[in-house]
């Protein structure tokens, strides 16, 4: 069974099928720039959660569906979890009024 | 068995119900308790409880008698029974006379009747007499006559890769057949409007579903706070989802591929057949209000974490693709779709298996909800009013 799943081929994260440890290697069957294809799970990330699957700069698009779902409040490693910690939504941002 | 045809009770009006409620309704909240009274008291009488209907400005008083009447109209309904106070807002009047054209409406008022007792037995009376008029014969129908409306709660990350597609898979089928889908929850389209608007028939229904979205971001905006926190809701977030966007673009999917026809006001009925977009909010009660007054007969509900709603109107069939969800909340999952995360099947599988039931439901097939006895009560109901209650 597959332990993570990529929706689209433009997504730099995947969803994790399978609860994924720390130090766990995961096969992605998906080259990144250096020609690999394999990642190194660098936190738990429990079922259903996000990994990068490439280095992203604070700022950057985090890509799902092909689409946007938000922007990177820090910089984030190949194989991080990606979740509300380190993720911000660009909607319905009352709380950024003004500012 | 022809999975193409289903075998339902046909009305006068052309519409085909797949189940046989006599509904009695409120006119406003204050005579909920007796519609409650009168509901226990006969088999096949489904109380509409609600907490609308007065001292509310004139759009919502305009919303709250449209869905009024649309759940009155919903095919499922073979008869009526209206009961007012005598000094609410709706136009009660105005509904009966909607309602009477289509089918057996009696309408019963307290104040003139004089309380709640001799309204309660008066009640009784009426919907003992509608019971010995409701019709029990079935006829074979084609798909085209059914309306299908989608919903999905308590979501997470399985729903927008599983659940959620497969029910897309359904959808096209449902449409392809000549059916109507109706998918709402205008909230969870934040984010994902450009990818919705590009499927739809023309640049009007684009422009009303980005109006709908706009004004429910600036309704969220106007309480100067992060709509995080609301939505994706803290459920949401323990199962994976990070932002509306995340949540939104796996929730459209369930929309399936075909164009997009209309864009409906909540509650209202679409004047054709395919794919509309009505405009509700994300909370289950009021979205699943909304579509079985746009005459929704059936609802397919997508589940990640699981949810336990059913609707008293209309069958609701809930799908998940989580299987820890399948298994610990068996008694509420009608179709398990967890198949597509482990490889076993393929989205088109699941898709198809989640059509054969909707026929197999609209059918007579009681769905888990019903066998729970889900909401007999009549209290899993609310009407969306924007505005303040003044």
């Amino acid at each position: 069974m597959q332990k993570v799943l990529i929706i689209n081929e433009n997504d730099n994260v995947a969803v994790a099928v399978q609860p994924l440890k720390k130090g766990d290697e995961v096969d992605i069957n998906i080259k990144d720039q250096e020609g690999v294809d394999k990642i190194r799970v660098r936190q738990d990330i429990p079922f259903g959660h996000k990994i990068a699957l490439k280095r992203i700069k604070k700022g950057e698009r985090i890509i799902k569906y092909g689409q946007t779902i938000g922007k990177a409040t820090k910089y984030i490693d190949k194989g991080e979890y990606i979740h509300v910690d380190n993720v911000e939504s660009t909607k319905g941002r009352g709380d950024l009024q003004g500012k | 068995m022809n999975i193409y045809k289903y075998s339902g009770y046909p009305r006068r009006n052309g519409s085909v119900g797949i189940r046989n409620y006599i509904a009695a309704i409120p006119t406003v909240g204050c005579v909920n308790e007796v519609v409650s009274r009168i509901a226990k008291h006969v088999n096949g009488v489904v109380p509409i409880l609600h907490h609308q209907g007065c001292c509310q400005l004139k759009p919502d008083i305009g919303t709250v008698t449209r869905v009024l009447e649309g759940l009155g109209k919903n095919p499922n309904v073979v008869a009526i029974l209206l009961v007012s106070l005598g000094c609410e807002a709706v136009n009660v009047k105005e509904i009966e006379k909607q309602l009477k054209v289509l089918k057996p409406t009696q309408s019963i008022c307290l104040q003139e009747l004089g309380g709640i007792t001799k309204t309660v037995e008066k009640g009784i009376k009426i919907a003992q007499s509608l019971t010995s008029s409701i019709p029990n014969v079935k006829s074979e129908n084609k798909l085209s006559s059914l309306m299908v409306g989608l919903k999905c709660g308590a979501s997470d990350a399985t729903s927008g890769i599983a659940s959620n597609p497969a029910v897309g898979v359904a959808v096209d089928r449902l449409i392809d057949n000549g059916a109507t889908v109706i998918f709402g929850e205008t909230t969870e389209i934040l984010g994902a409007e450009d990818v919705l608007v590009k499927r739809t028939v023309n640049n009007r229904v684009g422009s009303k579903i980005l109006k709908k979205i706009e004004e429910m971001e600036q309704r969220a905006k106007s309480m100067g706070v992060d709509m995080r926190g609301s939505q994706p809701t803290p459920g949401n977030i323990r199962g994976g989802l990070t932002t509306i966007e995340e949540k939104s673009l796996g929730a459209i999917i369930k929309s399936g591929t075909k164009p997009i026809n209309g864009a409906l006001e909540y509650g209202e009925q679409p004047s054709g057949r395919g794919l509309y977009f009505m405009d509700t909010p994300g909370r289950e009660i009021e979205v699943l209000t909304g579509l079985a007054s746009g005459g929704c007969q059936l609802i397919l509900f997508t589940t990640g974490v699981g949810a336990p709603q059913g609707f008293p109107l209309c069958p609701v069939i809930k799908i998940s693709g989580n299987r820890n969800t399948c298994a610990y909340l068996k008694e509420h999952i009608d179709v398990d779709v967890s198949t597509i995360i482990s490889g076993e099947e393929s989205l088109t599988e699941a898709g198809e298996k989640i059509f054969r039931e909707i026929v197999k439901v609209a059918s007579g097939k009681k769905v888990k909800a019903e066998l729970l006895n889900y909401d007999t009560n009549g209290v899993n109901i609310d009407i969306y009013v924007k505005g303040p209650v003044i």
